[in-house]
């Protein structure tokens, strides 16, 4: 065997490695390691140059391993692979050190430690590489066929474009209709056209396009697989009704006796009945049977519906339907929520009738909802003659969520202008800042000026029915610092409209659990770059658009979603992905059949032979997870380039420079270097 | 061979042990006969009267084997590891104490003083009130009386010598006992370094049904009676068959009990106790951090369940000590006494 010829590169990334850590002194210090053939720093390993660097090394020094210590593989693994191949190097040669956000990202107040550790990650990844095996990846055929899970207007956006290319698109949708936020919507800013009249032959064309499969009032479950070929399980639940022969005229829901508030699509402003469609445009035009509201299930008589029905639609033993997909990609399209600001008792939300969130005020315009679009308070006829907006409920707001919501001062100028229209009452805006910076939101801000809109800078301290003053009985106080004169101001007003945040789904956590891709602490699913990957993840083969990623507006969420549509095209368009041929083997021979592995593999992929004795990994199955490698109580299962020996000689190479208390065989190599 | 009668020398000596290896070399029955004839035994202070001083008496490599039971814990214990690996051609590892530490290798839980102070002071038999604690010299009239400098950590018989052959088990079983004797007699020894046994776990000698694994909570032996047919394991019995070594004909669990773990980690396996864990860990059917805490609780001392032969051995090999001139110290320096080899340092 030749003797191994490993070259190590430390990266500067510009200051953000090299103002923390001493790189040129971890290269030197590297360049002492046994076997370590060369050892440079750079100053950008990841530029052309620094690529170049390294392919010229492997050929002209004879490299047989390479330790890229830079940043986290997630940013450059496919980088460095990619020039280890094109210099003829099997790729999962390649090891990285993270040296950034392992060390100096996180230890930029101690360069001595930060350089430390960098050795001592350096020194892990070079014992490491050493242990690794060649290996050639696996290449799939991408399925074309695309899952998009939510069907507002991100999603939707999503699979219109993917669907008119000619690939077939599954749309999942919790609710019963598709539309998500918008639908609720009256006006949109800043242009105030017509939310409906915009949004609705978009939720047709999806309803009716040939190449999209529409899964209302459904929900995945489970998700296995990788990028190409993903194995997906949604729960269809049970409509209640057949939509064979329903042809949504409407005679269940104007007999049925069952009403209740309807707290999702009327943002609990109005009533619906037990079976319902949230709104007349919904599609799909089939309604729904809440099993908890209706009276038939929950006290076994009525049957109202079935009784009208003309077309015998009505399903009462209808079950949950199971449908399993194969899917090549999927985009999440989730949305968000809006901030319950009961959280903030001092508003009055609950408590004080006359105080609105934003989403009742939306129902409230709409010449579809509950008022028909008459701007009146709680009691249903009383036009008020003062309005008090107020902004950030629950963003900017440190006990909440410190980010800013990012559409909240757009909708509430929107309001400003549409109360004025509607009932010509004075208008007050409480605002921190106002954010207007995209294309044409500042003139929208002026045209609400020049409408006479009062401006009050200042965070509300609270929202009180107790009078003080002449003028204050029968109104709601609005308690504020007007820090633009520098007082204290009580402003009664007759309606409150709380401009309630954007916040992620109940459920992100789990979802992005389910999908396996990142979220941050609040819930917001996470990009892969910030700003030059913003709608991929982590995971291959899944990417994200709309409000689920982040606060955002209709024209931004749209942008996005055409952006998904246009990195899962692109993947089609490749026909196969290659895939990491990193799979669990078990050493037959040695297997003693104790089964602690059985239960253990999410994908299925272990099978236990009876007559052997044996469990048996089917590499087809096997996604190289290695939950089955970490249970085998006698270690006969190998994690191909995670084996046993990579990982102990990678953590032998950290402790470097642990000194044994005493005689036993610890961790003499490499030996510490003093670097001068 | 260097001797006077033509046959091999070999030496039997315990260290930091029970006794029960003794009893397990004379188990071999009439085996033991053979033994007799083959070897001409020149130390074994358990059964007959040698002095140590004969041992230092004799050349360099002069004994040809030497089972070695017992773990290391004192001066003296490794005085004699030091000794007999001199003095012998191939030293065996013989037993879970000098393999891996076994039951004195718990104390690695907890340190000399804590040790001395409970045992001379604290325990509740204890009647000391002027806290007398042995010395390592004392004045006699008769001279100066000396005792082992008693160690902080428990070590293993390579962690303080090299060894040339391991033997597993507590007490290793007859038939491999017997087939290492017949193994020397007809020196047909596996490669040095070799563990005489099995390479696969006890599961594989044992005659249970074995099924999937889902454990809710376990049961200590005396609140359940298992069914004799299926694996104890997913009856909720503890059971360290799936990573231990095979070779002892799965003996405990074919009566009713689970195997302790005594035959050490399975063939490669350098620390069963993680290995345990994560398997254990692996099967636990719970679903939140909660319900997986309520099922551990139903494990009294998993430390001792998980590492109860194999701590001197295992990664961690013992509870953190400190650190030493601002360096990270598996142990303070100071406190390795002055017989310890340094092999690594
Ligand atoms: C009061 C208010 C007024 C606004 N006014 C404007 C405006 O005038 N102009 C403007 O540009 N923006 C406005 N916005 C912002 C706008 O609502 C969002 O930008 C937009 O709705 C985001 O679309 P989306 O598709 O990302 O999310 P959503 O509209 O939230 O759609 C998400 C969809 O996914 C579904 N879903 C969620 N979880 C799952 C799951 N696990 N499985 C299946 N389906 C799921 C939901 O049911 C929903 O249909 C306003 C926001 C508020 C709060």
């Amino acid at each position: 065997m030749t003797e191994e010829r490993v070259g190590v590169y430390v990266c500067h990334c510009g200051h953000n490695i090299a103002g923390t850590v001493d790189v040129e002194a971890v290269a030197q210090w590297a360049q002492t390691l046994p076997y370590v053939a060369v050892a440079r720093d750079y100053r950008f390993m990841c530029s052309s140059l620094g690529q170049e660097l390294i392919e010229k090394d492997i050929k002209e020094l004879g490299l047989t391993r390479v330790v890229v210590a830079a940043c986290s593989p997630h940013m450059h693994e496919p980088t460095f692979r990619g020039v280890s191949a094109r210099a003829g190097l099997n790729p999962y040669l390649m090891e990285m050190a993270n040296i950034r956000e392992h060390a100096s990202w996180v230890h930029r107040d101690d360069m001595a430690a930060a350089t430390d550790k960098a050795k001592a990650l350096v020194a892990g990844a070079v014992r490491r590489a050493l242990e690794l095996k060649p290996l050639e990846p696996f290449k799939a055929a991408i399925k074309e066929t695309t899952l998009v899970v939510g069907g507002g207007i991100a999603g939707i956006t999503a699979a219109l474009e993917i669907a008119n290319a000619g690939y077939p698109v599954v749309m999942v949708e919790r609710e019963p209709s598709i539309g998500g936020h918008m639908a609720q919507l009256d006006k949109t800013f800043p242009t105030l056209d017509c939310s409906a009249c915009i949004l609705t032959p978009k939720m047709f064309d999806v309803g009716t396009h040939p190449n999209i499969t529409l899964l209302t009032y459904s929900e995945v479950e489970q998700v296995d697989g990788y990028v190409g070929n993903f194995t997906v399980r949604v729960r269809k639940k049970a409509r209640k009704i057949n939509t064979d022969v329903c042809t949504g005229c409407g005679d269940c829901w104007s007999r049925c006796p069952a009403k209740v508030v309807d707290e999702v699509f009327e943002a609990g402003l109005g009533y619906r009945t037990a079976v319902y469609r949230p709104f007349p445009q919904a599609v799909p035009k089939y309604p729904v049977i809440d099993v908890e509201s209706c009276i038939y299930f929950q006290k076994g008589t009525c049957r109202a519906c079935e009784k009208f029905c003309p077309t015998g639609a009505i399903s009462f033993d209808q079950e949950d339907e199971v449908i399993v997909l194969s899917v090549g990609n999927i985009v999440l399209a989730t949305g968000y929520k809006t901030f319950d600001p009961r959280q903030i008792p001092q508003y009055g939300y609950g408590r004080l009738a006359n105080v609105f969130t934003s989403m009742e005020f939306e129902r409230m315009v709409n010449a579809a909802g509950p008022t028909g679009g008459k701007v009146v308070l709680r009691d249903g006829v009383t036009t008020p003659k003062s309005v008090g907006i107020i902004h950030c409920v629950g963003s900017r707001d440190h006990r909440f969520n410190r980010y800013c919501s990012a559409t909240c001062c757009m909708a509430a100028l929107k309001f400003s202008h549409l109360v004025k229209e509607r009932t010509n009452a004075e208008v007050y805006q409480f605002y921190i800042d106002m954010r207007a910076s995209f294309k044409d939101y500042e003139e929208f801000y002026v045209r609400i000026l020049d409408e006479g809109a009062h401006m009050v800078r200042g965070r509300v301290a609270e929202v009180t029915d107790a009078a003080r003053q002449p003028g204050e009985e029968g109104k709601l106080i609005i308690q504020v610092e007007d820090t633009l004169i520098g007082r204290q101001r009580r402003i009664p007003v007759d309606m409150v409209i709380l401009m309630v945040g954007m916040e992620p789904q109940e459920d992100a956590v789990e979802i992005s659990h389910l999908f396996g891709i990142g979220c941050s602490t609040a819930g917001f699913f996470t990009e892969r770059h910030p700003k030059l990957d913003p709608v991929a993840t982590m995971t291959d083969g899944i990417f994200i658009c709309g409000a689920c990623q982040g606060p955002k507006d209709i024209p931004e969420s749209v942008g996005q979603g055409a952006a998904t549509a246009a990195r899962v095209l692109s993947l089609i368009g490749q026909k196969e992905v290659e895939i990491e041929p990193i799979r669990a083997q078990i050493d037959e021979s040695r297997c003693s059949g104790c089964r602690v592995c059985n239960t253990m593999c999410p994908y299925s992929a272990i099978d236990y032979i009876e007559e052997l004795g044996v469990s048996r990994v089917n590499p087809a199955l096997c996604k190289g997870c290695g939950t089955c490698v970490a249970a085998c109580p006698s270690q006969v299962i190998t994690g191909q380039h995670f084996t046993y020996e990579a990982i102990m000689a990678q953590i032998e190479g950290l402790l470097y420079d642990v000194r044994s208390g005493n005689g036993h065989k610890t961790v003499a190599e490499p030996q510490p270097v003093e670097v001068a | 061979m260097a001797s006077t009668n033509g046959k091999p020398k070999l030496a039997l000596y315990w260290a930091s042990s029970c006794g029960g290896c003794e009893i397990a070399v004379l188990a071999i029955h009439e085996k033991l006969l053979e033994v007799a004839e083959a070897f001409d035994v020149v130390f074994w202070p358990c059964a007959m009267d040698f002095k140590q001083a004969e041992v230092e008496a004799m050349a360099d490599g002069e004994i040809d084997v030497c089972l070695f039971n017992g773990a290391i814990r004192n001066d003296h214990n490794a005085h004699m590891a030091h000794l007999l690996r001199q003095k012998s051609k191939v030293l065996v590892a013989f037993g879970s104490c000098a393999n891996e530490g076994c039951m004195p290798g718990l104390a690695n839980f907890t340190d000399r003083e804590h040790i001395l102070r409970f045992i001379y002071q604290e325990s509740p038999s204890t009647d000391n009130p002027q806290g007398v604690r042995p010395q390592l010299r004392t004045e006699v009239p008769e001279g100066t009386l000396e005792l082992p400098d008693f160690w902080n950590t428990v070590k293993t018989l390579d962690q303080v010598v090299p060894v040339d052959y391991y033997l597993p088990g507590c007490p290793p079983e007859a038939k491999w006992v017997a087939a290492a004797v017949d193994a020397i007699v007809t020196n047909k020894l596996p490669p040095p370094g070799s563990v005489i046994g099995m390479d696969v776990a006890v599961c594989d000698e044992c005659p249970r049904k074995r099924d999937v694994k889902k454990i809710t909570r376990f049961y200590r032996p005396y609140e359940i009676v298992p069914d004799p047919e299926i694996c104890l394991l997913e009856q909720g019995l503890f059971c360290a068959g799936i990573a231990t070594r095979a070779g002892c004909g799965a003996l405990c669990p074919s009566v009713n009990m689970g195997c302790r773990g005594c035959y050490g980690p399975v063939e490669g396996v350098e620390d069963i106790g993680a290995r345990l864990i994560s398997a254990i860990g692996s099967i636990i059917e719970a679903k939140t951090p909660e319900e997986i805490d309520a099922v551990l609780d139903t494990l009294p001392d998993p430390a001792g369940y998980f590492y109860r032969f194999s701590l001197a051995r295992s990664f961690l090999r013992r509870t953190r000590m400190g650190q030493q001139d601002g360096r990270r110290v598996a142990e303070p320096i100071a406190e390795v006494p002055r017989l310890e080899p340094e092999l690594a340092d």
